[in-house]
């Protein structure tokens, strides 16, 4: 084990690699180590940001159907009212306007039996009178006696 | 077996032997043709083995996690990046659990140191033949005595290498040191540990005791340092060297040794590591 000048060389070599790693493989490789490591810890933040949000939006999408649904029972509601309310109406639509036409058919028939009361009355009158007259075979004075018979006949 | 004319202490030797290139007293600049040449170029030489073999290796370390850097995503990560992203993040969290201060160099370090030295002690999971085997041809191809090239693959097995790893880890210990606490504090942190009193006269007859304590520690640091690495990866390979020479039944000697010796690998690098981290981080704390 001689000494001898390769020492030297060695040590120059060493220099010239530790000098050579130092400048030129540490760094690029470190930062990318430092890069990838903040990208897998971004990538991590991210994915529980968006598991939160995803809860979130689960979350809303529950209340907006709750919501919805409530409201559909409110609209559902409303219209069965709405549609109790037109029956109910149209009934008593129906039925006022039946009690009118029944009103109207009965001051019409009272109206006819007054007719027919008159004509009644009107040709009893005269019956009575020719009665009258073939009863008594005498001529009566017409003008006179009829007024008799009206005042009668309106007594009927 | 390489050179079955060999006896085993030559073929060990060879095994062992780094191919040197340097200043001989007699041939000048010149390629070592033995141990004992490149003993005799003394300090004027290079392993080029050792050399090639860390440089190549460095550079595929750093070519590979250039590739994976230069083009790294944010997204879904595959293959090499994944490996790549494994082996930042496994460095980073050792550093970040023992260094404490904020150093944009050190994290780095220690990946280079990592990475670098498991390359470089994985090269010894090469069967100890097949590379100087190849290199052999190569030299003989060229025109040299394969008898008389060397090769050394595993760059972790020379001293040197370790050494100058660890020399630069320790240039960076006193750097650290005296940029937190300051040339004083470092002085101080030298001289008036361990034993320290409040009277001015004993404390400087304790001056040179606490130097002489407090520099064996600082120094013992790179040494040990290199030492282990090397220690560790020089015995396995000396084992592999002899496992290889029992001929036919290396084997099944061979497999258990090398599952066995990944172990090895991958502790001695991950140690180197670590104790850098650790003695930097001493280093950057303020007095205990």
């Amino acid at each position: 084990m001689n000494l001898n000048l390769t020492l030297i060389g060695q040590a120059i070599a060493f220099a010239v690699f530790v000098w050579f790693c130092m400048k030129y493989v540490w760094p690029p490789v470190m930062q990318a180590l430092q890069e990838r490591q903040k990208k897998i810890a971004d990538g991590l933040d991210a994915a529980s940001r968006a598991t939160r949000d995803l809860e979130l939006a689960q979350e809303k999408a529950e209340e907006t159907l709750r919501e919805s649904k409530e409201q559909a029972q409110q609209i559902l509601e409303q219209a069965n009212k709405r549609a109790n309310q037109i029956v109910e109406e149209a009934r008593d639509n129906a039925r006022a306007e039946g009690e009118r036409i029944i009103e109207s058919a009965r001051s019409e028939i009272d109206q006819e039996i007054n007719r027919a009361k008159e004509e009644l009355r009107a040709q009893v009158s005269l019956l009575a009178v020719a009665g009258a007259e073939r009863i008594l075979e005498s001529s009566i004075d017409e003008a006179k006696h009829r007024e008799l018979v009206d005042k009668l006949a309106a007594e009927l | 077996m390489a050179g079955n004319n060999m006896t085993s202490t030559e073929y060990i030797q060879h095994h062992l032997q780094n191919m040197t290139y340097g200043l001989h007293p007699e041939n000048g600049w010149s390629m070592a043709h033995s141990a004992a040449e490149a003993k005799a170029m003394g300090f004027w030489a290079i392993h080029v083995d050792t050399m090639l073999w860390s440089i190549g290796l460095g550079v595929l370390f750093l070519y590979l996690f250039r590739l994976v850097a230069k083009r790294a995503s944010t997204g879904v990560p595959t293959g090499l990046q994944n490996f790549v992203e494994m082996m930042v993040e496994f460095v980073d969290n050792s550093v970040r659990e023992t260094f404490h201060g904020k150093s944009r160099l050190i994290a780095p370090l220690s990946l280079t140191i990592f990475c670098w030295i498991f390359l470089m002690n994985i090269m010894d999971l090469v069967p100890v033949d097949f590379l100087p085997m190849l290199a052999q041809k190569i030299g003989a191809w060229f025109g040299a005595d394969p008898a008389h090239v060397y090769f050394k693959v595993v760059p972790t097995t020379d001293v040197n290498a370790t050494l100058g790893m660890s020399l630069s880890v320790f240039a960076l210990i006193i750097f650290y040191s005296i940029r937190t606490k300051g040339l004083s504090g470092f002085v101080a942190e030298l001289t008036l540990h361990p034993f320290s009193t409040s009277n001015t006269f004993a404390q400087i007859l304790l001056i040179p005791v606490n130097l002489l304590l407090e520099l064996v520690t600082l120094l013992a640091k790179p040494v040990s340092l290199a030492l282990r690495l090397f220690g560790n990866l020089y015995a396995g390979e000396l084992i592999f060297i002899l496992i290889a020479m029992i001929g036919l039944w290396q084997l099944p000697l061979h497999f258990p040794w090398a599952v066995f010796h990944i172990l090895i690998i991958t502790l001695q690098a991950f140690i180197f590591m670590m104790l850098t981290i650790v003695y930097l981080s001493m280093a950057t704390e303020e007095q205990h």
